[in-house]
């Protein structure tokens, strides 16, 4: 898909001939994110859709208690600190952005009274800089009125280095400038097609200036709120013990009308998925579980029981095996798989193509995923409904047999392939996890009988996932010739994500393995593609580049993707609540109700 | 027994908890993991906040260096801040505590109120019935452990039968009566399969303490002299054979602090082992440092109670 071909779809949206969320859904298919899609329909001129409500409560509270289980309990609740998805979605029952990103990718104003549009002159033509209007009749839960001041402190607040928020990413490189009491100015320095990362979603939650102005920069840790929020959401701050429960209580002054429905919320944590699962779904105690990463298996098992099911919503989580570049077994000035080296086998392409045809995405998906984990040959997100038109797998192990053969490498004595006197092996590493050492069965025994030799590597996964630069087993080191780990694609905008295939980004000693290029892979073409995107204006254009920069990675077989891993949580069967893969699990919490 | 022998085992445990301490931060430092690895693993944050994070909290100083600051700090009355939730140590154990001391603690009591009267019976008729199966049970209690005994009865008690809830919450919303109830429920399973695992082992130690008092002479001699039976048993036999079993229990009273980490962890009891394991998990120093240091504290203390109370049970034992 190229630049020519999206305007063509823009315009077929634009005369109504193709839905929008048909557009979107092409969009995410070829590797763009679905706020991105929706991003690029709005900066064209056409209006982002409202998300429709299926909120049905007529009346405010009534509803009792709502008791949610995060197998890991929240141990943060400042939204500027909040790392996992945890703390995320505990701080967003206080706190709300100005909006948040709906399943399709539209935005829901939650703070913000509308969303900033091309119509309106909200958002500049020249993508420069973007008005905010906010809601008039929001109060903070201590009573004070939530005005413009408190948007540009949060501003002001998280680009502040000495903060060390995590979301300063996003503000670090914007102005935001009071315009009346009620709406605000970002300005971009330079043209931003993707302009709505500052408060809104999972890093836009907004904390009251009153009670933060006082504990700006070094002093961000001793804010007495870090503790006990006061927030303008649907609840308000009762109790919190880190990594074991919050509670709260019901916003009676509640800036949308009949809600919320519950009158009080419990998030308990602690103990494993499983059996949260089992609290949901078999013995109906609480309502909602996060993030069942359980067999699909035992889930369906436990659905049978008539309490509940999980709910799927499609991420951009990519489980996916990565093939290293650079030599891990020959040390050069005092590092393995230095850049100064090349992978003596998995240099050539023809083994990277034998590889990706001997992952049997398939069976991996029917014998251990299930409905947790769809089979995918892109390395990014990809619905379900649209994967056969647009995605290709093969498991093959005679093509592959057949391109070994073309490379060189014939069966020697023992069945493992040799050239040169060298034999066909590669060491292939994961963290510990059940389904991953059984994906590399799968993987192992079809790529023996292709006659390569694979000698499976498991890391405990608090070694594997750190960023420990004295210990040589973490990913980041990839002191192996293939690993495998789930990627999350956790911003709406793809620039960020991509940069992990550019040359200057990759993990070696000089950056202490924090460099995002894993693989290590060179390549002039992507850096020089990715560039161009950093600098095009056009968002259109813009949208193009980074569809062709997935497809380099893809066509190359720099990375083998397996399977794509949705969102999995579990809710009782009386509970309505929309979830959304782009966005927190509580997103629209206000607008949880119960129902018969 | 006198006050200078005490003051003098408080003295020799300063050493032993510094050399403790030291050996603690050290297995700390050198374990693999980092506090911040979440930060570093998302494209989304850049790495300079992990780093000033670190610069901050002191992590990039070598490891002497950060000991030195612990235990001065420590030495003070400041236990430091999470990394993870960046709350005070102190605040994070007092708000187990009450969980840990209620539901370990009535574990405990449990334990003692079943063992105590089971061993003494089973010693007294040694290879009757009723010391056969106390033994089997005995056997089959201290066997099995506690994740599956606890899977066990959540499977049939909140799976099967939906009597109790799986989840313990320690905060209870309800008042009065019902709160009671609530609690009653919710502890009968966590606190039923601590209290049978330890008191299993323990009905061992008190059969066997109680079999060697009973063949003594001087019993023979109390019974010769026509008092009854029951008496002999609790006046005679029990006060001597409870001396050993004083000293296990005292020795095992800090467990009642450390929490039961498998026990907390399926029942989803927040006390104070869970917190320990989830410090563990996110590479949280302070938090387990704080822990295993107050439980080595403990462990030291009931030593010398545990001493202590040996003398004063048995006055032959004397301590210079």
């Amino acid at each position: 898909m190229n630049e020519r071909d999206l305007r063509g779809l823009i315009a077929n949206v634009k005369a109504g001939r193709l839905s929008r969320r048909g557009f979107v859904r092409r969009m995410v298919a070829v590797g763009l994110t679905a706020p991105m899609a929706t991003q690029l329909l709005a900066i064209s001129g056409v209006a982002m859709a409202q998300s429709k409500s299926t909120y049905k409560p007529t009346k405010r509270g009534g509803g009792g208690l709502l008791k949610v289980l995060w197998w890991q309990g929240p141990t943060l609740l400042n939204p500027h600190f909040a790392v996992g998805t945890k703390d995320q979605d505990a701080a967003r029952l206080f706190y709300e952005p100005l909006a948040n990103w709906d399943a399709d990718g539209n935005m829901k104003p939650m703070l913000a009274e509308s969303i900033p549009g091309l119509e309106d002159g909200t958002l500049a033509k020249d993508g420069m800089s973007v008005v905010w209007k906010l809601k008039k009749n929001v109060k903070w839960h201590d009573g004070k009125p939530f005005t413009a001041d408190d948007v540009v402190f949060n501003w002001e607040y998280a680009k502040d280095p000495a903060t060390a928020a995590v979301t300063v990413a996003n503000y670090k490189d914007i102005v935001v400038e009071k315009v009346d009491d009620y709406s605000i100015r970002i300005k971009f320095d330079k043209p931003t097609p993707f302009w709505a990362n500052a408060f809104v979603g999972t890093q836009g939650m907004i904390i009251p200036k009153h009670l933060y102005a006082d504990y700006s920069g070094a002093k961000s840790r001793e804010a007495p709120a870090n503790l006990k929020p006061v927030g303008t959401g649907p609840y308000m701050f009762k109790d919190f013990k880190p990594g074991d429960m919050v509670s709260g209580t019901i916003n009676t002054n509640y800036h949308m009308d009949n809600r919320p429905y519950f009158d009080a919320i419990e998030m308990k944590g602690g103990g494993d998925a499983v059996s949260a699962a089992r609290a949901v779904l078999q013995t109906g105690e609480y309502d909602f579980a996060w993030n069942m990463q359980v067999e699909d298996d035992i889930l369906l098992r436990l659905e049978k029981g008539g309490k509940g099911h999980a709910v799927i919503s499609p991420g951009g989580n990519i489980e996916h095996i990565q093939v290293n570049f650079t030599d891990p077994w020959t040390e050069v000035d005092g590092e393995r798989a230095s850049l100064k080296t090349k992978h003596p086998i998995l240099s050539d392409p023809l083994v990277r193509q034998a590889l990706n045809l001997l992952v049997d995405r398939a069976s991996v998906e029917k014998f251990i995923y299930g409905r947790t984990g769809n089979a995918t040959a892109n390395f990014v997100n990809n619905p379900e409904k649209f994967r056969s038109k647009n995605t290709k797998f093969e498991f093959n192990v005679d093509k592959a047999a057949e391109l070994l053969e073309k490379a060189g490498w014939k069966k020697g004595g023992d069945g493992i392939r040799e050239k040169d006197g060298k034999k066909l092996k590669f060491v292939y590493q994961t963290s510990i996890n059940q389904p991953r050492q059984k994906t590399q069965a799968i993987i192992k025994q079809a790529c023996q009988k292709a006659g390569i030799d694979i000698e499976v590597k498991a890391v405990t996964a608090s070694v594997f996932f750190s960023s420990d630069v004295a210990n040589p087993d973490t990913y980041p080191h990839f002191y192996c010739d293939l690993q495998m780990y789930t990627t999350t694609m956790t911003q709406p905008d793809p620039e960020l994500f991509m940069n992990q295939f550019c040359s200057w980004e990759a993990s070696s000693k000089a950056n202490k393995w924090q460099g995002r290029n894993i693989t290590r892979w060179q390549s002039k073409e992507y850096d020089d593609n990715y560039k161009s995107g950093q600098n095009e204006l056009d968002p259109v254009k813009r949208a193009a580049i980074f569809i062709k920069a997935n497809d380099l990675v893809i066509q190359d077989q720099v990375v083998i993707p397996v399977v794509a891993r949705p969102g999995v949580a579990a809710l009782s069967n009386k509970l309505k609540a929309n979830m959304s893969g782009w966005d927190n699990n509580t997103w629209d919490i206000q607008d949880w109700y119960k129902e018969g | 027994m006198s006050r200078q022998y005490i003051l003098r085992r408080l003295l020799v445990a300063i050493p032993s908890l510094l050399g403790i301490s030291v050996v603690l931060f050290c297995v700390l430092a050198l374990a693999p993991g980092d506090p911040f690895s979440e930060l570093a693993a998302n494209p989304a944050i850049p790495p300079e906040v992990a780093a000033s994070l670190r610069a901050k909290f002191g992590l990039d100083d070598p490891v002497w260096m950060r000991y030195l600051h612990w235990i001065s700090a420590m030495a003070h009355g400041d236990w430091g801040f999470s990394f993870a939730s960046r709350i005070n140590v102190d605040t994070l154990i007092l708000q187990r505590l009450p969980t840990t001391l209620i539901v370990i603690g009535a574990a405990q009591l449990l334990a003692i109120i079943v063992a105590l009267p089971v061993g003494v019976l089973a010693g007294t008729r040694p290879y009757s019935i009723f010391d056969q199966i106390a033994n089997t049970l005995a056997f089959i209690g201290f066997s099995l452990p506690t994740f599956f005994t606890g899977l066990l009865l959540i499977m049939l008690f909140s799976v099967k039968l939906d009597w109790l809830p799986m989840v313990y919450n320690a905060d209870l919303s309800s008042t009065g009566w019902a709160w009671w109830w609530e609690q009653f429920k919710q502890s009968i399973m966590p606190i039923t399969v601590l209290g049978l695992f330890q008191g299993a082992s323990l009905v061992r130690y008190v059969r066997s303490a109680v079999l060697d008092v009973v063949r003594l002479d001087y019993v023979t001699t109390a019974r010769s002299k026509g008092i009854g039976e029951r008496k002999v048993i609790i006046r005679h036999v029990v006060r001597t054979a409870l001396i050993p079993v004083v000293t296990l229990v005292a020795l095992q009273m800090p467990i009642v602090f450390g929490g039961a980490l498998v026990t907390e962890q399926i029942f989803r009891v927040p006390g104070i082992g869970s917190l320990l394991i989830s410090a563990m998990l996110a590479n949280d120093t302070p938090v387990v440092m704080a822990v295993t240091f107050v439980f080595a504290c403990l462990v030291v203390l009931f030593n010398l109670i545990a001493d202590i109370l040996y003398g004063w049970l048995d006055p032959r034992i004397s301590y210079r």
